[in-house]
């Protein structure tokens, strides 16, 4: 058995800040887990630009964003075992891994950080109907096919799905030749970034379809023709608002589901809204010494703030380690609750009397609104409040509470969104 | 000049060749597909049933009985995932509990043993999460789950190493029939054999007309199921039935061998023979009538639809029987549920009928009637440890989700019938089965497959013939 | 006239632009009217792609212009890109292909390989 003060479950953009900040904050023994042949997680295959405008405000593409944390991990002490795929996690922090090279092995850790990502959601959930032929690829196979392997997955393709990663697939198929004919999107706004709308569809004249869905797909051994049909306000096709379009690829882009898998092996509790672990202000999961950050905590929309949260992740990890592994959770703690209009916040939970000046928390609100507040209160009473010009669904929200407001809370605090209108 | 050509490579076709190859013949199976078990084989319920549902003195009622013993001695023989976990035909009502009582009466008549009617009480006890309305239930305890195309499989796996031919991408067009053999032409290729055995399925009343007279006719009725999430596999323990109403039959809830749950399905009747499509109107029906059963079902851990085909025929019972032109010709014909249960069963009827129809057939001397299988996940860590030392793709963790490694896929595509196609080694290594779908493996797989057998990366397939997955190279 | 849906913030208001007298409606606040301009006048896009790549971990090395490239040369570059054939090892930032299809753009290499 090998023994370390960290092991970081995942080497993508949250494992190797999470071990960056573990390591800046005094810790020597860490391990980072790494399934894929290299670090660098999802980043490697995201070619195009806009990572790290909020972080080094610079224009990175993917690869460049995790040149730069892989390299400043190579400069620490921490040990990178690639190849290396986690089967077993429990409540002790004993990690069982597999390798080529070392077998079945264990690894006990005095604090653990959960960084396994997520993955894409495919036909299977959505329900979509139709014929079973080929064709059909999650926007992020289409994606790895493309930039690492270097085949064109089809010649004409319609996208469900208007996320982020169907829009930069659009603008990556069509600038490698290939003709994309549409772009479906369920919702009557989509979740994309307007700056990819406008640079990934717009640009090459792409049509987006709002309130629209795929309702028939044909073609028994390669696909060969979508239906997509307009939905009504219940996300019900409408009969009669059918399009056809004749092609050889569908790519999904239907969003992303936190890989949990070792988190319930573990038996940690799970927050249904997030499909992430519940953790408290210092990212610590309701399992003493473990934490999570990233995307198997919750979806980010930039990576960006998956860096920051994760240095969080290792910086609190550190500071576990080094204060003798005694769980802050011991101290009272409150809940935070979702109030009007919010869909979830991370964290659930907040140590009173934490160290820290402030509590950080991020949410996803319902609706798109403008001119909105967003509220902190307890009970009745009103904590805090913050002015947002707007607010969309596919924008994380964070706001900053000063701790002072929060000494002689002893229920739980909610976070409510009181709109301006909506948009 | 084969002695015999078993025309259609699913389960029957499988059981067929298994037996037959362990006696000294030049055989040989023509399939139309790209793999073996690609028709109703690999898209069915997954259910060895207990047999108390066939009427008494049918076919499929003797057949039944005896296939699902077989299969319980044959399915570790041949490393093939196989659970008795037992069935429930659960009863809400006055008239479920008649039908549960009739169904027990010809359980009896047919030969199955230990079958029990529970009480309400008893049926809760064993299957809480069903609904609690549930007035008792038939208890068979001989019913069994299984992987019915991994059966196939190593059934074809075995043939093949006791010689059997395999003719895979061949589809039968003509069928000429001589005065002391057959010529056959596929699409690849002619060739002769003294006997046919036709179990070609769906195609198997085509496959009969083509060398002479047909008559039975073979009416495809189409059933759509979901596949759900591991998390969901033990919402239920054994095999969960509906009484048959007017209404329809019902429709079956259950684990599976690899731990997930199906339910499903549904019956339309005079399907078109290649169409296997989900439509959500059969899913609905699916989804609202499993509901009836539980309501624990939480249909977003779909994983996967998908369709089969049942082979019904316009006769009541399985047509295991010379062809009105020839005994050299032996049609296994209209099997429909219970099929999968039947199948090596059937296998020996259609031995019985070679031999009636003149051909003898000694035993071989040397012979396999198993194989050896290495699943991963199913190994001790002492064990896991050595098979990596000695072999280390067995640490290269290929699928996430089910933890398949690359020395899985290896052995897969190394095996003597190797799958060229992802879902080959889906069905052979359970690779992409699981909540991803293959979303992050498949492109791994693919490189492997292309490697392994020297195919051009974009000339590698996803299943079918023509159902390529990358259009170029850049 | 033009319209653009301005990217300067999640907003994404629709931006009118008139192309002669270069001004702009329907900016929610003062830095859309400078994006609204550039976009009318002289809209520039980084691109990235992969080139082909002889001894490295992947068939394909991710790259990308140095700089934004006028919108109306990213098919230009993308011919030139096709033909493009590297060997490992590559340096993150190392020039493949100087001023690209003459765009005044370098051809960086993306990452290390």
């Amino acid at each position: 058995m090998l023994k370390y003060d960290l092991a970081v479950i995942g080497g993508g953009p949250a494992g190797l800040a999470a071990a960056i900040s573990a390591y800046e904050n005094g810790i020597r023994s860490i391990v980072v887990l790494e399934r894929d042949v290299e670090l660098g997680g999802i980043l490697n295959q995201c070619i195009h630009n806009g990572f790290g405008l909020h972080r080094f405000g610079e224009e990175l593409t993917g690869p460049q964003y995790a040149e730069r944390f892989i390299s400043k991990l190579s400069e620490t002490s921490a040990r990178v075992l690639l190849g290396t795929m986690v089967i077993g996690l429990n409540s002790d922090r004993y990690i069982t891994c597999v390798n080529k090279y070392d077998g079945v092995f264990t690894i006990q850790a005095k604090a653990v950080i959960l960084a396994m990502g997520c993955r894409e959601r495919n036909r299977g959930p959505i329900g979509l109907p139709g014929d079973r032929g080929s064709g059909i690829f999650s926007a992020g196979s289409a994606q790895r096919y493309m930039n690492i392997d270097g085949y064109l997955v089809g010649r004409r393709a319609v996208i469900l799905g208007s996320g982020d990663i169907g829009l930069i697939m659009a603008r990556r198929m069509t600038l490698e030749g290939a003709k994309v004919l549409a772009v479906a999107e369920l919702m009557p706004h989509s979740n994309g970034l307007n700056r990819n709308i406008v640079q990934c569809l717009d640009d090459f004249g792409i049509p987006l379809y709002l309130s629209h869905t795929v309702t028939d797909i044909f073609g028994k051994n390669r696909l060969d023709k979508v239906v997509i049909s307009q939905v009504d306000d219940r996300l019900k096709p409408i009969p009669g608002t059918e399009k056809e379009f004749d092609c050889d690829t569908l790519l999904l882009s239907v969003g992303l589901i936190p890989e949990n898998e070792l988190t319930r092996t573990a038996e940690i509790p799970i927050d249904f809204r997030t499909n992430g672990a519940v953790v408290y202000d210092d990212m610590q999961t309701e399992s003493e010494g473990i934490f999570a950050c990233g995307n198997v905590l919750h979806v980010h929309d930039l990576v960006d703030f998956v860096s920051s949260e994760s240095e969080k992740a290792g910086k609190k990890a550190a500071e576990y380690i080094t204060g003798g592994c005694v769980s802050i959770h011991k101290a009272a703690t409150i809940d935070i609750k979702n109030g009007n209009g919010v869909v979830y916040t991370v964290p659930q939970k907040v140590v009173i009397g934490g160290p820290e000046k402030s509590l950080e928390v991020f949410f996803r609100v319902r609706e798109k609104s403008e001119k909105s507040i967003v509220e902190v209160s307890s009970g009745n009473r009103i904590i805090s409040s913050f002015k947002r010009e707007f607010l969309a669904p596919g924008e994380m929200e964070r706001i900053v509470i000063p701790r002072k407001l929060l000494e002689n809370i002893n229920e739980s605090i909610a976070i409510s969104v009181k709109s301006g209108g909506t948009v | 000049m084969y002695d015999v050509a078993i025309i259609g490579a699913g389960i029957c076709g499988a059981s067929v060749a298994y037996y037959l190859s362990q006696k000294k013949l030049k055989i040989c199976v023509i399939e139309k597909e790209t793999d073996v078990s690609m028709g109703t084989t690999k898209a069915n319920s997954a259910i060895i049933h207990a047999g108390y549902d066939p009427k008494p003195g049918t076919i499929m009622a003797r057949l039944n009985v005896r296939g699902s013993a077989m299969i319980k001695e044959l399915a570790p023989k041949l490393s093939v995932p196989y659970k008795q976990i037992g069935s429930l035909v659960l009863a809400f009502d006055e008239r479920d509990l008649d039908t549960i009582n009739l169904l027990y009466n010809r359980g009896i008549q047919n030969g199955v043993v230990g079958m029990k009617i529970l009480s309400s009480r008893e049926t809760l006890e064993i299957e809480p999460n069903i609904r609690t309305d549930v007035k008792g239930s038939l208890w068979a305890p001989s019913a069994a789950i299984i992987s019915p195309w991994e059966l196939c499989i190593a059934m074809c796996e075995v043939a093949a190493e006791n010689g059997c031919d395999f003719l895979l991408e061949n589809e039968v067009t003509k069928i000429k029939s001589e005065p002391s053999f057959f010529e056959i032409t596929t699409t690849e290729r002619k060739l002769q054999a003294k006997y046919i055995v036709n179990a070609a399925g769906i195609y198997s009343d085509r496959i009969c007309s083509m060398a002479g007279s047909c008559d039975f006719s073979i009416l495809p009725s189409k059933g759509q199921y979901y596949l759900l999430d591991k998390n969901q596999g033990d919402i239920v323990r054994h095999i969960l039935f509906q009484c048959p109403t007017e209404l329809g039959k019902g429709v079956l809830v259950s684990p599976t061998t690899a731990g997930n749950l199906i339910i499903g399905p549904n019956a339309e009747s005079n399907n078109h023979p290649e169409d296997l499509s989900t439509t959500r109107y059969g899913l609905d029906y699916v989804a609202v009538t499993a509901a009836k059963t539980t309501d624990k079902i939480n249909l977003r851990e779909n994983v996967r639809s998908f369709s089969g085909l049942r082979a019904n025929s316009n006769r009541d019972d399985f047509i295991i029987e010379p062809a009105l032109f020839s005994q050299r010709f032996i049609n296994v014909a209209g099997i429909k549920s219970p099929g999968l249960s039947s199948a090596p069963a059937i296998a020996e009827v259609a031995l019985d009928l070679l031999e009636k129809g003149g051909l003898a057939m000694p035993q071989k001397e040397d012979y396999k009637n198993s194989r050896k299988h290495i699943v991963f996940n199913e190994l001790t860590d002492e064990q896991k440890n050595k098979l990596i030392k000695e072999n280390p793709s067995f640490g290269n963790i290929i699928c996430r989700c089910n933890t398949v490694t690359e020395g899985e896929i290896l052995q897969a595509l190394h095996s003597p019938l190797p799958p060229k196609t992802i879902d080959g080694v889906k069905r052979r290594a359970g690779t992409g089965m699981g909540r991803c779908q293959g979303g992050f493996c498949s492109p791994r797989v693919h490189e492997i497959i292309s490697r392994e057998l020297n195919i051009p990366f974009e000339k590698v397939e996803q299943d079918r013939k023509g159902s390529y997955i990358v259009s170029e190279k850049f | 006239m033009k319209e653009f849906i301005c990217t300067v913030c999640p907003r994404g208001c629709r931006l009118k632009v008139d192309e002669k007298k270069l001004t702009v409606t329907g900016n929610g606040c003062i830095r859309g009217i400078e994006y609204g301009k550039n976009e009318a006048v002289n809209p520039k896009r980084i691109l990235t792609s992969t080139v082909s790549i002889e001894g490295g971990l992947h068939r394909r090395l991710p790259v990308r212009t140095d700089i934004a490239i006028p919108k109306s040369m990213l098919f230009d570059c993308m011919a030139v890109i096709h033909g493009c054939k590297t060997k490992s090892p590559v340096i993150a930032g190392q020039v493949l292909i100087e001023n690209i299809a003459g765009s005044g753009a370098n051809l960086i290499a993306s990452r290390n390989m």
